[in-house]
């Protein structure tokens, strides 16, 4: 593990500088006496009695300074030369104002060895911070990685601490959001330290599916750390000063001899282009700490609460009057699903998720009438919309949270097909588009699904039809459902024959258009696209009640 | 509505309730009010009216017709199928592809449309087939009648030499110069002379300001004359050359006229629309404040004389230039429906178009010269897709995703053929709308404009409000100071937008930071009973930074009911306003001052955009906390697009020219690869 070798070397530095810091600190407060406390080896060693004399109340305020201090000023201001902030000023950004209540603010590290059972090496907190608060007066409990402190790499104590407010967090049912800011393990607690990120491992799986688990990286995750954020159901990032990576360059270049900086291996970038690692991606601390509170407002605290309403001033009846010219004439003109989205949901106001990966498919939380909803579109403007492995991956993991979470499912569909060709076969596009196809069948929570225009072949099945559950599938009169385009078709049908242009005028007039599914009921109705909103806000408040149980099982066996 | 004459509490109440419900606004129906003329229902005109253009003044046409009881067929370009002109009319005949030369100039299919719908008449709207002589021929021909002038006077005016001839032998003050083949350079200096200086040189054949310059001595006739006549040889075909007396500091003035075909014409007072960029009109108003009542009536039976010369009928149009003396000389003569011709109904109570109809077919005017009034003032500016922050305004194009008509303001026209959803598209002329205030008095109108273009809501293209707003603003427009060379005079680096000033600017600051609180509160205000107990922060005073450009400003606020108190810089805003955040507008009173700003976006990161004054400000409202903390916040280098080419759109690479080593440095795509927007294609050396 690299980066544990990383930290090992940075920390050293940390303590020598902490010596000179600590010394200041206490020079300041309490004179004399515990100015030669760091530097007498004898007191040193025998820590007990060089505080005996103050009374425990002085202690608790002397710990609690030192905890409030973290690493240290100096260490601070080379975390905020790093265009990075403290694990506390974070907190107090991503909480409403004097809502944080820490815990554990007086533990330490329990390690004895090279040196790390003296004093200097002791951080009352060790190095996370954690604690409950509010989010805009909502339940969320919190930890935040403290890169001051040893740069904030995972010891026992640490591991322990994380584990206690996740506990907590599973009996009380409110979300957990992890800032994360860690060189690796903590190399001098060895095995202890790896079985601490296994017990916050074991306790992300408790929790998916129970509660909201998000993790925001605001500095390196190396190594085995990178499994919790991968666990929990949102990776937001830093870009430029956060890193996500299982081996760091170096070792990439002594296995593989490739040559990669840490940016492009795993940076904001690579994760939210090209790897689907992360959700999206923030331009600095601040960016990230407000989007995450903004996020969290669309989030239910548990599996046993509703998703939440809130306030809305858009009125849920308003007509679209835009969308009936939305979808342009020929149908294979692109347009941007996100234009529908937005003129549909409350406020113009769409979260978007992964917004850089997979755009052929477009996810995010919006509201109607206040509720939070999940949106899923097929994407038009990118590769026709069609579904392919990485969208089909990414859209599968939204539904699945959005099932889990009691969050509706609005689904607007304009889907070609699957994408052909060998990469996609070779890639399991089978295995892989499954998974979205599984998602979206299994789903109980309300679904509503609008084919704004093509639906074509399996793909048409996939995107949350009547056959899956739909609840309310409505066709807009662009629809065209169908097994394929009308040119395929035709040279299917028609195969050899003469005039093949009238084959496919006679095919289109024939299948691409809404009849052929409304008449079988498999689309409920055809509606008039500038009533789309309205007629979405009514559904929801009628399937606001919809119970739906699916067979006892330990669990499915999703394809993965 | 009659917000303007409540007490001021009251009106306070009404300004808020007019906005809250959203949906209101959107059904608003125009009301018909400013005509004061009434059609009389036994004179039978036509059944059927094809309308061969397309926009807002297809509209105006039809509508017209609706209200005369005529049926209306519209024609379209494929890619204007659902287009508004197309929905209003009672049949719509697709007549091309949507370069207009396929479509709304393409004689051969509008004729086919006429015969399959059985139009009895055509109205040509301004623009494309409405001079068209060959037009009104074919029209003729086939025994459709054309509403518009007759052939003749088409003809005769369309040419500039001939209509200046024509002019001159019915009486009307021309420019003093010369027309005609200029066979070399010192003829040229000679006429020059003769004229004197400044003169303008130009090929007869050149439309408008095309090719046309100006010279103050002899050695820049030389210069002008080989210009010209090159190009009037290669553009046009047709040598002759235009010299004349150049008028400094004009003032583009023109006579609305109205005849028949019976020999009567009436003169319509005038339009003045010296406001101009790129020879093209941006604010108009009637009358102008520049003529006394002589000059008017001498200026108005000119056009009269010229009109019945070439025994014009229907509505057209004479411009002038008007110099510093009030001296006036003859322009041209637009033989049609002009775009600015509103103002003149506003003013006068006639339907233009109405009266078209009947003079077309065969009816006498209805009115003498006696009945035509100059009842207040009127004010019209064209509201375009462009952005006026390049030479006062560069196309623009987009899909209007949000669209709002400020039509619930009394006594406001909005002519406009769009609507939300419409497509700004590259074929066509990118004029959003005419928006026309009226009122008692210039200055009533002129308030009832800034009204009316703080509540237009306009998004998904750039658009020239914020140019619109200052001109009508400016106080050398205000007092009728202006000229044709009002905008690069005022402007002279350019438009910049509205310059703050320290009061307004606080203004802004803490309309944004009401904003940004009101979204605040909203966040905590979750509905229904939750397991977890919600405990949202109780609050009533803040302390926020409010970032404008580099500028940053510590304010506190503090709210009592639904009055926010700002204090910044030892100063206190005090706003008033209940605001409802899915609105586009933010109706605010401000220090006792009712205001209607915009707000375009506003996002997590506290980055909120204003249209404030017309102009769109771009906000950053933190928390001291944040603001604090953001001073560790690194700044970060926008990426140097120098020296890159980046995929401006998703498409396919089809080809690629170069290769690294010839003048770019790397080449990251080949052809038939697909490429996302913003992936970088070549970088160069």
């Amino acid at each position: 593990m690299m980066a544990a070798i990383s930290v090992a070397r940075s920390s050293c530095g940390l303590i020598n500088g902490l010596k000179v810091s600590l010394r200041s600190v206490t020079r300041v407060k309490y004179g004399a006496v515990s100015a030669t406390v760091p530097q007498t080896s004898l007191h040193r060693s025998c820590r007990w009695y060089s505080v005996s004399h103050l009374s425990v109340k002085e202690r608790i305020d002397q710990k609690r300074q030192a905890a409030l201090q973290g690493g240290g000023q100096q260490r601070i201001e080379a975390q905020h030369k790093r265009g990075k902030l403290t694990a506390r000023e974070r907190v107090q950004l991503l909480l409403d104002p004097e809502s944080f209540v820490e815990t554990d603010m007086f533990v330490e590290h329990r390690c004895a060895d090279f040196g790390m059972e003296q004093d200097r090496n002791k951080f009352p907190g060790d190095s996370v911070v954690t604690g409950r608060g509010r989010i805009n007066g909502r339940l969320v409990y919190v930890f935040s990685q403290d890169f001051t402190v040893f740069g904030g790499s995972l010891s026992g104590a640490h591991a322990q601490k994380i584990c206690k407010i996740m506990d907590q967090a599973m009996t009380v049912g409110a979300p957990v959001i992890g800032l994360n800011d860690s060189g690796g393990a903590r190399i001098q607690e060895g095995v202890e330290s790896l079985a601490g990120y296994a017990d916050i491992f074991l306790r992300n799986v408790m929790a998916s599916g129970v509660i909201p688990q998000i993790s925001l990286i605001m500095g390196p995750c190396a190594g085995g750390a990178v499994y919790s954020p991968a666990l929990t159901d949102f990776t937001f990032m830093v870009k430029d000063t956060s890193y996500l990576f299982i081996t760091g360059p170096d070792v990439v270049k002594s296995v593989t001899n490739e040559d990669v900086t840490q940016e492009e291996l795993g940076g904001a970038k690579t994760h939210t282009t090209v790897s689907g690692v992360a959700h999206r991606a923030f331009e600095n601390d601040i960016e990230a700490l407000l989007n995450l509170r903004e996020f969290f407002n669309f989030l239910p605290l548990s599996n046993q609460d509703p998703a939440p309403i809130r306030e809305s001033h858009d009125s849920s009846d308003r007509l679209v009057p835009s969308l009936d010219s939305i979808v342009p004439l020929e149908s294979t003109k692109a347009y941007d699903m996100l234009d529908i989205i937005h003129a549909i949901v409350d406020e113009r106001d769409f979260f978007e998720i992964m917004p850089n990966y997979a755009k052929n498919i477009v996810v995010g939380f919006a509201r109607m009438n206040g509720r939070t909803v999940g949106i899923v579109g097929n994407q038009p403007k990118v590769a026709s919309g069609c579904l392919d492995i990485n969208s089909s991956v990414k859209g599968a993991r939204f539904v699945r949270f959005c099932d889990a979470f009691n969050i509706p499912i609005i689904t607007f569909v304009d889907v070609p097909g699957f994408l052909p060709g060998t990469a996609q076969e070779y890639g399991g596009i089978i295995r892989h588009g499954a998974k979205l196809l599984f998602a979206f069948a299994e789903a109980t929570v309300p679904k509503i699904t609008i084919i704004t225009r093509k639906a074509y072949g399996g793909a048409y099945d996939v995107m949350s039809s009547k056959h899956l559950r739909g609840d309310v599938n409505y066709a807009w009169p662009t629809a065209e459902v169908a097994v394929m385009g009308a040119k395929g078709a035709v040279q299917i049908i028609f195969r050899g024959k003469e005039n093949q242009a009238e084959a496919e005028a006679e095919y289109v007039e024939k299948f691409a258009n809404p009849f052929p599914a409304a008449v079988r009921g498999f689309v409920d109705d055809i509606i008039e696209p500038a009533t789309t909103r309205k007629k979405i806000c009514q559904d929801l408040e009628m399937l606001a009640s919809k119970k739906q149980v699916n067979p006892w099982k330990k669990h499915a066996n999703i394809p993965l | 509505m009659a917000a303007h004459s409540v007490p001021s509490t009251l009106k306070r109440l009404l300004f808020a309730v007019k906005y809250s419900p959203l949906q209101s606004r959107c059904c608003a129906v125009q009301r018909e009010a400013q005509y004061s003329t009434i059609s009389i229902p036994s004179e039978k005109t036509f059944d059927k009216i094809l309308i061969a253009n397309r926009g807002e003044i297809a509209c105006r046409v039809i509508k017209t017709c609706k209200k005369m009881g005529i049926q209306t067929v519209a024609v379209h370009s494929d890619v204007d199928s659902s287009a508004v002109h197309v929905k209003m009319a009672d049949e719509a005949v697709c007549v091309g592809s949507a370069p207009t030369s396929k479509s709304y100039l393409n004689m051969d299919a509008i004729m086919d449309a006429i015969r399959v719908t059985g139009a009895q008449a055509v109205h040509p709207g301004y623009g494309f087939l409405s001079e068209n002589k060959e037009f009104a021929k074919r029209l003729a021909a086939e025994g459709v009648a054309f509403i518009g002038p007759d052939t003749h006077a088409i003809q005769a005016m369309g040419d500039k030499i001939e209509s200046k001839l024509i002019a001159k032998a019915a009486k009307v003050n021309t420019i003093p110069g010369f027309d005609g083949v200029v066979k070399t350079a010192e003829e040229a200096v000679k006429i020059a002379q003769e004229i004197g200086y400044p003169v303008m040189i130009k090929a007869s054949a050149g439309g408008g300001g095309k090719g046309m310059r100006i010279a103050w001595n002899d050695e820049e006739t030389r210069e002008g004359f080989r210009f010209s006549s090159q190009e009037a040889a290669s553009s046009f075909g047709d040598d002759r050359l235009l010299i004349e007396k150049y008028i400094d500091n004009p003032r583009h003035i023109e006579i609305q006229v109205l005849a028949d075909k019976h020999g009567n014409a009436l003169w319509l007072n005038e339009r003045e629309c010296s406001i101009q960029r790129r020879n093209q009109k941006v604010v108009e108003e009637a009358p102008s404040t520049f003529l006394d009542p002589v000059t008017r009536r001498a200026m108005g039976e000119q056009a009269v004389q010229l009109a019945k010369a070439v025994q014009y009928s229907s509505a057209g149009t004479v411009e002038f230039l008007v110099d510093s003396k009030k001296n006036f000389y003859f322009l041209e003569m637009n033989t049609r429906l002009q775009v600015e011709h509103p103002i003149t109904e506003c003013i006068t109570g006639l339907d233009l178009v109405e009266q078209m109809i009947r003079v077309a077919k065969g009816y006498q005017l209805q009115h003498t010269q006696d009945d035509i009034p100059i009842n207040g003032w009127a004010i019209e500016c064209r509201v375009y897709a462009e952005d006026p922050y390049k030479s006062f305004g560069l196309p623009s194009i987009g899909r209007l995703s949000q669209y709002q008509e400020p039509l619930d303001l009394d006594k406001v026209r909005v002519d406009s053929g769009i609507q939300e959803g419409s497509d700004i598209s590259i074929y066509y002329d990118p004029m959003i709308s005419k928006l026309i205030t009226y009122g008692a008095t210039r200055a009533e109108a002129l308030g009832r404009m800034e009204d009316a273009l703080d509540n237009y809501v306009i998004r998904g293209v750039t658009h020239n409000i914020p140019l619109l707003r200052e001109i009508i603003t400016h106080p050398r427009f205000v007092s009728g100071h202006i000229s044709t060379n009002f905008l690069p005079e005022v402007y002279p680096d350019g438009f910049k937008g509205h310059q703050l000033e320290a009061d307004a600017k606080r203004e802004l600051l803490a309309s944004a930071a009401v904003l940004y609180i009101t979204a605040e509160l909203r966040s905590a205000k979750v509905l229904g009973t939750q397991r977890v107990a919600s405990t949202p922060v109780e609050c009533s005073h803040w302390e926020l930074c409010v970032e404008l450009g580099e500028e940053r400003q510590d304010v506190e606020i503090s709210k009592s009911g639904t009055v926010y108190t700002v204090e910044m810089d030892g100063a206190k805003v005090e706003v008033w306003g209940a605001l409802n955040l899915a609105s586009p507008l933010l109706p605010l009173t401000i220090n006792g001052t009712q205001r209607m700003l915009q707000c375009l976006s506003r996002d997590a990161a506290g980055v909120i955009v204003l249209q404030y004054l017309g102009t769109l400000f771009k906000v950053r409202v933190l928390s001291k906390l944040a603001a604090e903390l953001n001073s560790y916040m690194p700044e970060k280098v926008s990426e140097d697009t120098s020296s890159i080419l980046r995929s401006p759109m998703p498409g396919t690479v089809v080809a690629v020219s170069v290769k690294p080593g010839d003048t770019v440095k790397s080449v990251h795509c080949k052809p038939g690869e697909t490429v996302g927007e913003g992936d970088l294609l070549v970088e160069l050396e």
